[in-house]
């Protein structure tokens, strides 16, 4: 097997807590008992009456979190996550459960949980797809009493191919197999604060306490004084292209064809990679000269952005083909919404002239000016 | 009872409603087990019964084999091929070890594409050592729900019993 660089960084997760003394959402009662019941055909009369016990196998339905999602797990699971979504690995399937019951659960009960990352397989592939086993240890417990033990193993992975067989491999565009997502950010909780900004259509910079200086991208603590103290800015949205490359080939299919100009809502809006990759006639997807850098599957324009407060920033460029980005070409602001669950900042050619000439001839990897170090911010000037 | 013996089979019609039942009884709104259209833009052909089900249909095998009194200490599952509507699963146990008043019973749940389920059940039960041999027909199976516990004289073994051409789609030991 190769090297699995994905697999090394899987193991630091390994032993780590996901959630601790986190409560159930409900005490342990009958009309979830009884719901139970019926959907399994399960007519135990241990399960009914004045002295009822919960089934003993419904031991994790205790601790689902249901339509409302979790709060207040640690970022742990959503690290873990978010690394394997980025790899592709974006779909999930349970394998195994392996419950203990030490203590009966009765109606009234209050459970509190733990969950810890007890182990990480090496990369396996499977029927479904290649992936990673993720193995986690929940203890469940009553007034600190452990009441019962759930390994519970999962499969998250990326499928082999999505089965529609109603669209050969060789229809054209249009409802259909679905493309793959964009890589999901790594968010932790050194960065969170920026991708709220992004949220709120917002590009936070930080800004130390200490000395005023500003920086991006995020760190925990300033490159100048040190001080971990900071608070943020939030940058005006004009810049100017300080360097860039033209990505040209291979092109990445999360990549392809959004369709930009019509911002948020042009798919189906499904989280496994569903904007259908259907041109709404706003964005032909073509290197026509209307295309807007991020539009096509082919070159596209990675920029290196000077924002006005003097930090730089790596986004795409928009509004401008590939080969007429040119460095010193002011910018501005924008967010676009590239699948149901992902915005970026990205920034679009502004009118004006550029404030720098052009000194190259655009459009070639090798032309690149490398920016001189785009995670040193400046002060502001 | 004693190891080796055989507890009469149990079959469950995998239909949408215990589906979906299932997931929503579990608090598990996983759109796989509710969506067909985004189940298969997951790459399944259909909706798919979650884990939390099969655990809890595993665990009502048992306690309905070995009657009242059983109280479940562990259940251990693995999930192999997937139950889809309009399939229907026959779970069957295996008695492997007796210990006093308790007996581990391995279980597999096959349907039509293969072993869904295998696992291992511990099980306490008053006077279990002394109880009949459950592969009696006359084993006291509570037929609750005509709709998916049927009588087990009906059990259709013919069609379900070997595991199907498809293997295990879902399997694999980490």
């Amino acid at each position: 097997m190769p090297p699995d660089a994905l697999y090394e960084r899987l193991t630091v997760f390994v032993g780590l807590a996901v959630r601790t003394a986190g409560p159930g959402m409900d005490p342990v009662n009958e009309p979830m008992i009884r719901h139970w019941c019926e959907a399994m055909g399960d007519r135990n009369p241990a399960y009914r009456g004045p002295d009822a016990v919960a089934p003993p196998t419904m031991l994790q339905a205790w601790t689902m979190s249901g339509l409302s999602g979790h709060a207040g797990h640690s970022p742990v699971h959503d690290e873990l996550f978010a690394l394997l979504d980025g790899a592709g690995c974006t779909s999930v399937v349970a394998t195994d459960s392996e419950q203990e019951y030490l203590r009966p659960l009765r109606p009234g009960d209050r459970i509190t949980y733990d969950v810890v990352i007890e182990s990480v397989s090496e990369r396996k592939t499977t029927r479904l797809g290649t992936g990673y086993f993720l193995t986690t240890l929940m203890q469940l417990r009553v007034n600190g009493e452990l009441a019962g033990t759930h390994r519970f193993r999962i499969l998250k992975y990326a499928p082999v191919a999505p089965r529609s067989p109603s669209v050969p491999a060789s229809a054209p565009p249009g409802p259909g197999p679905a493309r793959p997502l964009r890589p999901r950010p790594v968010i932790n909780r050194d960065n969170a604060g920026f991708w709220q900004g992004v949220a709120g259509h917002r590009l936070l910079i930080q800004r130390c306490q200490g000395c005023a200086r500003l920086r991006f991208p995020w760190l925990p603590g300033c490159q100048g004084c040190g001080s971990p103290e900071w608070d943020t800015v939030a940058a005006g949205g004009r810049g100017t292209v300080y360097s860039f490359v033209v990505m040209h080939h291979p092109p990445f299919p999360a990549f392809a064809a959004i369709d930009s100009g019509t911002g948020p809502g042009t798919g189906p809006g499904i989280d496994n990679g569903t904007d259908d990759g259907t041109d709404d006639g706003t964005d032909d997807g073509t290197d026509d000269g209307t295309d807007d850098g991020t539009g096509a599957p082919g070159p596209y324009a990675v920029a290196l952005i000077e924002l006005a407060e003097g930090v730089r920033i790596v986004s795409n460029v928009i509004g401008v083909p590939y080969d007429e980005v040119r460095i010193g070409m002011p910018v501005e602001l924008e967010f676009l919404r590239v699948d149901k669950e992902l915005e970026l900042p990205v920034f679009r050619a502004a009118a004006g002239p550029p404030r720098r000439p052009a000194v190259r001839a655009p459009g070639r990897p090798a032309d690149t000016r490398e920016g001189d170090d785009t995670r040193e911010g400046r002060g502001p000037r | 009872m004693r190891p080796g013996d055989r507890l009469p089979p149990l079959e469950i019609p995998i239909t949408r409603t215990l589906i979906v039942a299932g997931a929503i009884a579990s608090r598990d709104y996983q759109d796989v087990h509710h969506d067909p259209e985004l189940a298969r833009q997951r790459g399944a052909p259909d909706i798919f019964m979650n884990i939390l089900t099969t655990n809890g249909l595993v665990g009502r095998y048992i306690t309905d084999c070995f009657g009242e009194g059983a109280v479940l200490r562990r259940v251990a599952i693995r999930l192999g091929a997937p139950n889809y509507p309009g399939d229907t699963m026959v779970l069957r146990g295996t008695v492997s070890a007796v210990d006093g008043d308790t007996a581990e019973v391995r279980v597999v749940g096959a349907n039509g594409l293969g072993d869904h389920v295998t696992g291992a059940v511990t099980v306490t039960a008053p006077g279990l050592a002394a109880a009949p041999v459950p592969d009696d027909p006359a084993f006291p199976v509570p037929a609750h729900d005509s709709a998916q516990a049927p009588a087990h004289g009906s059990v259709p073994t013919s069609v379900h019993d070997s595991a199907g051409p498809g293997g295990t789609p879902g399997g694999g030991a980490p």
